[in-house]
C-alpha cells in the first residue's frame, strides 16, 4: 500500500526505560515507558498517537529525536541510522536538529521568560548559524512571525504579554526557524481553549501544505487525531497496541482497546450518545514500572485468556496497512 | 415550568472583581431556573465565568470577588441574605460541589474514611461514629469502590485519579444534597476513566434524584449526561435551551462557531474545521456593545453599540443575538 511512498523515520525495538529509586534502602527499579515499539513514517504524512496520560506516547516522541536518549533501539532518519544499540551507533544530534523539531505542550512554560519572542526564534537562527547578517535575520524572524499569523511588531513583546493560543504560535515559529522537515507536535493544542484549538489545528494543516512538512502528532484527544493524521498509532502502557490509516482505524477498531477507547470519546451529538452501547473497563492502568507480563492489556480486558497472561503478542498486520497486537485476533 | 417545580432560581446575578488593575465583571446578568431532578450544563470557555457563576450560588467566592447584584433563590429562600453560619449549614447539606482536581481537594493527611465521615457529623452532630462509619462505607460502595472497608482507611495519595475522584463524588452525595455542582469533574482524568464516571454520574443521578449543574467547556460530555445547556461567553449566557435545541438547532453565532470548529469523531470525511477568529475579550475593558461582536463573523453596526436582549424560540431556548431581530424584521413579524 505504501510502496511507492518514501520513508522518512524508521524506528525499531526502541525501548525507552526511566530508573527509579536506587538509594540505599530501595531497590533500583526501571518505568518502562516505551517498550519494543516499531514503525516507520513516511515523507509528507501525519502520524497520530493517542493513548492515555502514562502510556508512552510523549516519551516516544521525544526518544525519536533523541530528546530522551532510548535505552535501546534503531532508529533511521531518511536513509541514515542515527542510534543503534547493538552497532553502538550514536551520531552528533546538531545537524539533525536542523530538521527534526518539536511543539510542546504548555507554551507557557515551554518559552523562556526572560527573552523577547524575537530572541527566542532567533536563537534556533543562532545556534545553526543560518540567516547570520543582521538584515538578514531581522527579515527571517518577522517572516516566521508572519507565518504563524502574528504581527511583526510582536518580536519585541514578551511570552506573558500573549494569550495561551499566540504562545503556542511562538512555538510554533520557533520550531519553523530552521526550516525542518520533520516535527514533532506534542499535545500543542490541549492547554489551548476549544475557540483556539481549531486556529492552531488549521494553521498546522496549512504549514504541512506548504512546506511539505511531515508531523508526529501525539495527543490524547482522539477526535483530533483522527482530524488532523493520515494514519494513527495506539498506545497503551508502553507498546503499541494498533496502527492503521485514521478512518479505517476509527471505523473499524480491531484491538479491544482501541474499541474502549473509542467508545469513551463523548459525542457532541446528543441522540446518538445516549442510543450507543459503551464498552466501559475496569479499573485502572496498572503501573509502568511493573506491568503485567503477557499482554500488558490483559488486566482490564474483557476477551482475556490464559495465552494473553503468558507472551506478550506481537504487530501483526491484519488487513493491507492495518496492524495490531492481540492475541485474540490470531485464533480468528 | 411550574414555580414550584424550581428548586433554584438565579436571577439577574452580577459578579465583579476588584483588581487594582479595575473592575473584572466575570458574570454580568445571568439568569436561569433550574428544576428539581434536572441536569443542567454551563458551557463556555476559560473565563467565561461559570465557574464564578457556581461559585457564587456555595457561597465560595473569594476576595475580591462580590456579588453585586441580584439574587440566588433556593427553595424560595434568599441565599445571598443567609448569615456564614446558615451558610456553613447548608454548603454540604443541601448543595454540593465536585472539583476539577480531585488531588488538591482532598486533605493528603486525613484518611479518605474521616473527610467522609466529617462531612456528615458536620451536619448531624447525633450520628454516633459506627453509623458515619457504615454509612461512609456504603457510600464508597455505591460509586464504586471495592473494598471499601479497607479503603476507608487509606490516604487519598493511595488512590488512583479515577478513584479519587469517585471518593470526591462519594462525599458531594453523602448528605443526599439536593443539587450538586460539578465543575468540570472529569477535564483532569482520561477518557477511559471519564467515561466511568459520566457512567456513574448519570446513574447516581436517577437514583437519588439529585439536580446536577454541570460545568465543563467538552461538548461531548454535555450532549451525554445533560437536560438543559447554557452557553456562556464573556460573564454572559448567549444561548440557552434543552439539550437537542443548543446541538441541532444551534442559534447563536458563539454556539454555531463552537460547534462548527470542532473535529467530530463521526465525521465522514475531512472536513476543514471553521475556526471562531480572534480571541477572548479582555473582561477588564469589555466592548460597549455585544461582547461577541469583534469575533462574530455577521456582526453589524447596532452590534458594537449596544447589548444585544434575549429573543424567545419558545420552549425555554433563548439566544442573544441582534441577529435574531433583524430576521424578525425582515419577515415582517415581532420577535417576541
Amino acid at each position: 500500500m505504501n510502496g511507492n511512498r518514501q520513508k522518512l523515520i524508521e524506528i525499531a525495538n526502541l525501548r525507552k526505560y526511566f530508573a527509579v529509586g536506587g538509594g540505599i534502602f530501595s531497590k533500583k527499579q526501571y518505568v518502562q515507558a516505551v517498550e519494543s515499539v516499531t514503525f516507520d513514517i513516511y515523507k509528507g504524512e501525519t502520524l497520530g498517537l493517542v493513548g492515555e496520560s502514562g502510556c508512552g506516547k510523549s516519551t516516544l516522541g521525544r526518544a525519536i529525536i533523541r530528546l530522551h536518549e532510548p535505552t535501546s533501539g534503531k532508529i533511521v532518519y531518511d536513509g541514515t541510522t542515527i542510534y543503534d544499540s547493538e552497532a553502538g551507533t550514536a551520531v552528533p544530534m546538531l545537524p539533525y536538529r536542523r530538521k527534526m523539531q518539536i511543539i510542546f505542550q504548555d507554551p507557557s512554560a515551554s518559552l523562556d521568560p526572560r527573552m523577547t519572542v524575537g530572541e527566542i526564534v532567533g536563537e534556533a537562527l543562532d545556534i545553526h548559524k543560518l540567516y547570520p547578517g543582521r538584515v538578514e535575520r531581522r527579515e527571517r524572524i518577522n517572516q516566521l512571525l508572519d507565518e504563524v499569523g502574528l504581527n511583526t511588531e510582536h518580536a519585541n513583546r514578551f511570552p506573558h504579554e500573549f494569550s495561551g493560543g499566540q504562545q503556542q504560535r511562538v512555538g510554533i515559529a520557533r520550531a519553523l526557524a530552521v526550516n525542518p522537515e520533520f516535527i514533532v507536535c506534542d499535545e500543542p493544542i490541549s492547554a489551548l481553549d476549544v475557540s483556539i484549538q481549531s486556529q492552531v489545528v488549521n494553521m498546522l494543516e496549512d504549514l504541512q501544505q506548504e512546506m511539505g512538512l511531515t508531523y508526529l502528532f501525539i495527543a490524547h484527544d482522539i477526535s483530533v487525531v483522527r482530524h488532523i493524521s493520515s494514519r494513527i498509532g495506539v498506545m497503551y502502557l508502553g507498546s503499541l497496541v494498533e496502527l492503521s490509516e485514521s478512518y479505517e482505524l476509527c471505523n473499524h477498531p480491531i484491538h479491544p482497546y482501541t474499541q474502549t477507547l473509542l467508545s469513551a470519546v463523548p459525542l457532541p451529538d446528543p441522540v446518538k450518545s445516549r442510543a450507543r452501547q459503551r464498552i466501559l473497563l475496569e479499573g485502572d492502568i496498572p503501573s509502568p514500572i511493573n506491568p503485567p507480563p503477557g499482554c500488558r492489556f490483559h488486566t482490564r480486558c474483557p476477551y482475556a485468556t490464559d495465552a494473553c497472561t503468558q507472551s506478550m503478542p506481537a504487530l501483526k498486520e491484519y488487513a493491507p496497512g492495518h496492524y495490531a497486537a492481540c492475541h485474540k485476533l490470531d485464533g480468528q | 415550568m411550574r414555580e414550584t417545580d424550581t428548586l433554584i432560581k438565579v436571577e439577574d446575578l452580577r459578579v465583579s472583581f476588584f483588581t487594582p488593575a479595575g473592575e473584572v465583571k466575570a458574570v454580568d446578568g445571568i439568569s436561569y431556573a433550574l428544576g428539581y431532578n434536572e441536569v443542567m450544563g454551563v458551557v463556555g470557555e476559560s473565563g467565561s465565568g461559570k465557574s464564578v457563576e457556581a461559585y457564587s450560588i456555595i457561597g465560595l467566592l473569594q476576595n475580591p470577588g462580590r456579588v453585586i447584584g441580584g439574587s440566588i433563590t433556593f427553595e424560595g429562600e434568599d441565599l445571598l441574605a443567609y448569615t456564614p453560619e446558615q451558610m456553613r449549614q447548608f454548603r454540604g447539606n443541601k448543595v454540593s460541589m465536585i472539583f476539577q482536581n480531585p488531588m488538591t481537594c482532598l486533605n493528603p493527611v486525613y484518611t479518605i474514611g474521616d473527610q467522609l465521615m466529617e462531612a456528615l457529623t458536620c451536619h448531624d452532630k447525633s450520628i454516633s461514629r459506627q453509623d458515619a462509619r457504615a454509612r461512609a462505607i456504603e457510600m464508597l460502595e455505591l460509586v464504586g469502590i471495592n473494598n471499601a472497608d479497607k479503603r476507608m482507611d487509606q490516604y487519598p495519595h493511595e488512590f488512583s485519579g479515577g478513584m479519587r475522584q469517585r471518593a470526591m463524588i462519594a462525599m458531594a452525595l453523602i448528605c443526599k444534597p439536593k443539587l450538586l455542582i460539578a465543575d468540570e469533574p472529569t477535564t483532569a482524568l482520561d477518557v477511559t476513566i471519564q467515561a466511568q464516571i459520566l457512567e456513574l454520574m448519570k446513574s447516581l443521578q436517577k437514583q437519588e434524584n439529585t439536580s446536577i449543574i454541570f460545568i465543563t467547556h467538552n461538548l461531548g460530555v454535555v450532549a451525554e449526561i445533560c437536560d438543559r445547556v447554557s452557553v456562556m461567553y464573556a460573564g454572559k449566557i448567549v444561548e440557552q435551551g434543552n439539550v437537542n435545541d443548543i446541538f441541532y438547532q444551534p442559534l447563536h453565532p458563539y454556539t454555531r462557531g463552537l460547534l462548527a470548529s470542532m473535529p467530530r469523531l463521526d465525521e465522514d470525511a475531512h472536513e476543514r474545521l471553521i475556526p471562531i477568529e480572534g480571541t477572548p475579550i479582555d473582561l477588564l475593558n469589555p466592548p460597549k456593545g455585544c461582547n461577541f461582536a469583534p469575533r462574530c463573523k455577521d456582526c453589524r453596526k447596532i452590534c458594537l453599540r449596544e447589548k444585544p436582549p434575549y429573543a424567545d424560540f419558545g420552549d425555554g431556548h433563548i439566544s442573544a443575538c441582534w441577529l435574531h431581530f433583524m430576521e424578525a424584521m425582515n419577515k415582517g413579524v415581532g420577535a417576541e
